[in-house]
């Protein structure tokens, strides 16, 4: 019988081959620019460290004057060195990261390359066992090496690639401003998005070539690259902030179990409490601790207008079924008669509906084909945009599928009403007619 | 034109008439908020920027290592670079108004009690800085040579509380001094930053744009006598006649170069490419939105096609009747017309709930303003035309038919 229904449905539709056209070009368009946005928007709000995101949590604290003060607002989004480090140095969570950006001057042996810079992380041991940082050679430092400012660094395997032709550095020297550095681990192929740890210097693309001790980065004075939020007459240059009412550290924590998450939690506001004691704070305590996914939607990380043309292309792809639906619907009752004598013939009305249904699945299922198609140019288009986050447009699985049953569910939605209204034609009427 | 007849056609066809107005109406809301969009971003784009635009050229440098001897090295640099032939002023400075990365801000307040910052605004610094921008200055005066402090000095001060060591002026755009003192000559007059510092305004500017973070007002910005070194990450900028850009960018690289090999180039461009990049994602989304209404008009037009022709197919019969008695081809045409104009009207309408809705939407989380009333006028006009010439073809097929149908059967 589907086969029978599928040739007659072939045979309407090349019956009117530009109305055919119309119809399956209408839905191509509309699924094709709803999923190019969908999977832009699935890319960017992807979980970055999958696995692990539920345990990271980030700590915030209020550590300003009472200048300013509104009840209820959230505390800062970084913390000072001071309790950066006091915090760091409290080990009350299962590992505990400190951490800023930078970027530093490599000065290459080989002759043929010029110095260059190279977006740096400063930060502590915990940050790669804490994160899953994947190492291709060797390994990272360790909480000694923090604490004696060893010169020692790990490096991406971009940069080894650019420096070391991609073979083992480990054990290597390597110049940055002007000191030197022993190479001790290189990165495997590691690029969370969005760069979740530190939302300031850049929400996507590619994350840092070099890691240093963060006490490294503090003796030898380089730079840190970021925000800086001060308050009372706070301010300092980007070298001198250890002792500035700044906070430009990110700090986070890896807290296995909800139980010890509360506990932290109640640690942060009894270390509110002990500061304001001591006079360093003046506000109350005022406390945050959100987890990974928590954080990325606090800081609405998403772009704005990525958001703005998914609902847009979700307008389109209304605009465009709404047009299949009437175009359909016009069809089918033209061919009320043809109807009316298939339900003279014997016919059911359940026959007819599964006739008018495959003809409008045909449709769908080409415009979902050329939907998909649209998408793939579509992502491509968006690939060549200027923004940040453009690399990462690619359709995965996941997508593919949607693309696909979003199509089948569109057009047999759009199928749906046109049918049920044909088969409601009374044969009888249609027949005496004409 | 008999409007009846068509309304009793047209209850015959309700659920496709009622899904073309609602194609239109969905159009037209969307089309209205998207056109609305573009302009947004259009007038986005056009700001001003209160510098001579077409005349700058900016080349930002690293050291390699720190250098304890960098602001003699800066006013070394900006002596030489003064040398080439062709350059007209040339400054340092921290930032340059429309371009992205990190921006230098601070709070301001009216009165040194006072809890809660008054405004965010930009802090521009540097030597040499307004004459070389080309700001135009409106009231007072620029900076003398004995109001400058260095920048390391001037932090060190800040945080040995010595407030003797800090700049005791600034220059403020005119939108800054219309915002804090409405109606008042802004000269003379004090703001306060931090712990209720106080500043003296010496100058106003007519424009000097934010370099981002617009929305804390893109004119609400000031103008320090701070020297700046290669340490703070300051950028040597140069003004030359717009013809001779790409010339000086590659002398001064090559003089800067000369001067010390040990540093790393940054950033090389004229600001014109700086703005180009910086307001690139509006110029990439109002394409987008163009293209969508594009598409969208396109779609419903030929929606609107496909049904006119589906109802000329089927009123044959009806059309050859009229026709031999006694209609003429003028009154099908503009039978077919009125009906159009009918359903347009209707879907127009609830369109216009619809945009509005939508806009209302669109306020709530994007900080988008109110649509102006000027583009539902338009947007109808724009729906009717569309529809008009859409219907037009299957309407003249219409016309077209014989009277001689009504005595066949099909």
């Amino acid at each position: 019988m589907f086969g029978y229904y599928m040739d007659l449905a072939l045979r309407s539709l090349r019956r009117n081959k530009a109305l055919t056209a119309l119809m399956v070009l209408a839905i191509a368009l509309g699924i094709g620019a709803s999923m190019t946005t969908l999977t832009v928007l699935h890319v960017l709000s992807g979980d970055p460290v999958p696995g692990r995101s539920g345990s990271l949590y980030y700590p915030q604290i209020d550590p300003r004057d009472s200048d300013g003060y509104v009840p209820g607002k959230d505390p800062m989004d970084q913390v000072s060195w001071t309790d950066g480090m006091n915090l760091l140095r409290a080990k009350r969570a299962d590992r505990q990261a400190l951490m800023t950006g930078g970027s530093v001057a490599i000065q290459p042996v080989q002759s043929a390359l010029d110095p260059f810079y190279e977006a740096a992380r400063f930060t502590s041991a915990d940050f790669f066992p804490m994160f899953g940082v994947p190492f291709q050679y060797g390994h990272s430092w360790s909480t000694a090496d923090d604490g004696s400012s060893a010169r020692v660094a790990v490096i991406s395997s971009a940069l080894n690639n650019k420096l070391f032709g991609g073979k083992d550095s480990t054990g290597q020297m390597l110049r940055l401003q002007d000191t030197a550095f022993r190479i001790i681990g290189v990165l495997g192929d590691w690029r969370p998005n969005p760069h979740f740890y530190d939302l300031n210097v850049k929400s996507y693309g590619e994350g840092e070539g070099i890691y240093l001790p963060l006490s490294t980065s503090q003796d030898l004075l380089f730079g840190h690259d970021g925000s800086n939020d001060c308050w009372g007459n706070g301010g300092g240059d980007q070298y001198h902030l250890q002792n500035a009412p700044c906070v430009w550290l990110q700090f986070w924590v890896q807290l296995d179990s909800p139980a010890e998450a509360t506990a932290y939690q109640e640690f942060l506001t009894h270390y509110s409490q002990e500061q304001k004691t001591l006079g360093r704070f003046q506000r109350p305590p005022n406390v945050r601790l959100r987890n990974l996914m928590g954080w990325l939607d606090y800081n609405m990380v998403v772009p704005d207008d990525v958001r703005l043309q998914t609902w847009l292309a979700l307008g389109f792809l209304l605009v465009c079924l709404v047009n299949t639906v009437g175009l359909m619907l016009a069809k089918f009752m033209r061919r009320a008669a043809e109807l009316g004598v298939r339900r003279a013939l014997g016919a059911s009305r359940r026959a007819l509906f599964g006739q008018l249904l495959v003809e409008s699945l045909v449709i769908g299922l080409a415009g979902g084909i050329g939907g998909l198609l649209l998408a793939f140019l579509g992502l491509w288009l968006v690939r060549q945009q200027p923004a940040g986050y453009a690399q990462l447009a690619h359709l995965d699985p996941a997508m593919l599928l949607t693309t696909f049953l979003l199509a089948v569910g569109a057009s047999l939605l759009a199928g749906l009403l046109p049918a049920w209204r044909a088969c409601q034609i009374a044969p009888a009427l249609q027949l005496k007619s004409n | 034109m008999d409007i009846l007849p068509i309304l009793s056609t047209l209850r015959r066809h309700k659920i496709t008439a009622w899904l073309l107005i609602l194609e239109i109406a969905l159009t037209c809301a969307i089309v209205c908020n998207a056109v609305f969009l573009i302009s947004q971003r259009l007038e986005r784009m056009d700001l001003p920027s209160g510098v001579a635009e077409h005349e700058l050229v900016q080349i930002q440098l690293a050291n390699i290592g720190n250098r304890p001897d960098d602001t003699a090295r800066a006013e070394a640099d900006l002596a030489t670079l003064r040398q080439i032939p062709g350059v007209q002023q040339v400054a340092m400075t921290n930032q340059l108004p429309f371009s992205s990365g990190g921006s230098w801000n601070s709070g301001v307040k009216l009165d040194p009690q006072q809890q809660q910052d008054t405004l965010t605004v930009a802090q521009y610094m540097g030597q040499n800085l307004l004459p070389t921008l080309g700001t135009q200055l409106l009231a007072g005066r620029d900076f003398r040579p004995d109001e400058f402090v260095n920048y390391a000095d001037a932090v060190a001060a800040l945080q040995g509380g010595d407030l003797k060591g800090l700049p005791q002026t600034l220059v403020i755009t005119k939108a800054l001094a219309d915002r804090l003192w409405p109606g008042q000559s802004a000269l003379g007059k004090q703001l306060y930053m931090g712990k209720g510092i106080p500043f003296r305004v010496i100058g106003v500017v007519a424009h000097l744009a934010r370099p981002n973070m617009l929305e804390k007002g893109v004119d609400y910005n000031t103008v320090w006598p701070i020297r700046l070194s290669l340490t703070e990450g300051a950028s040597y900028v140069i003004r030359c006649a717009p013809q001779d850009r790409e010339q000086v960018l590659k002398a001064a690289l090559a003089k800067l170069k000369e001067l010390d090999p040990r540093r790393v180039v940054l950033q090389k461009r004229t600001w014109d490419e700086a703005r180009h990049e910086f307001f690139q994602n509006d110029r990439a989304m109002a394409g987008i939105l163009v293209g969508v209404c594009v598409a969208l008009l396109i779609v419903t037009a030929l929606g609107i096609v496909g049904l006119a022709s589906f109802w000329v197919a089927q009123r044959r019969r009806t059309i050859g009747v009229r026709r031999a008695l006694g209609a003429t081809r003028n009154n099908i045409l503009h039978y077919f017309q009125t009906e159009n104009f009918l359903l347009a009207t209707i879907g127009i309408a609830l369109g216009m709930v619809l945009a509005y809705g939508i806009n209302l939407f669109l306020m709530s989380h994007y900080e988008l303003p109110r649509l102006p009333g000027i583009y539902f006028p338009v947007g109808a006009v724009l729906l009717w035309l569309i529809g008009q010439i859409a219907v037009f073809g299957p309407a003249l097929r219409a016309a077209a038919v014989p009277p001689v149908v009504a005595t066949r059967s099909v």
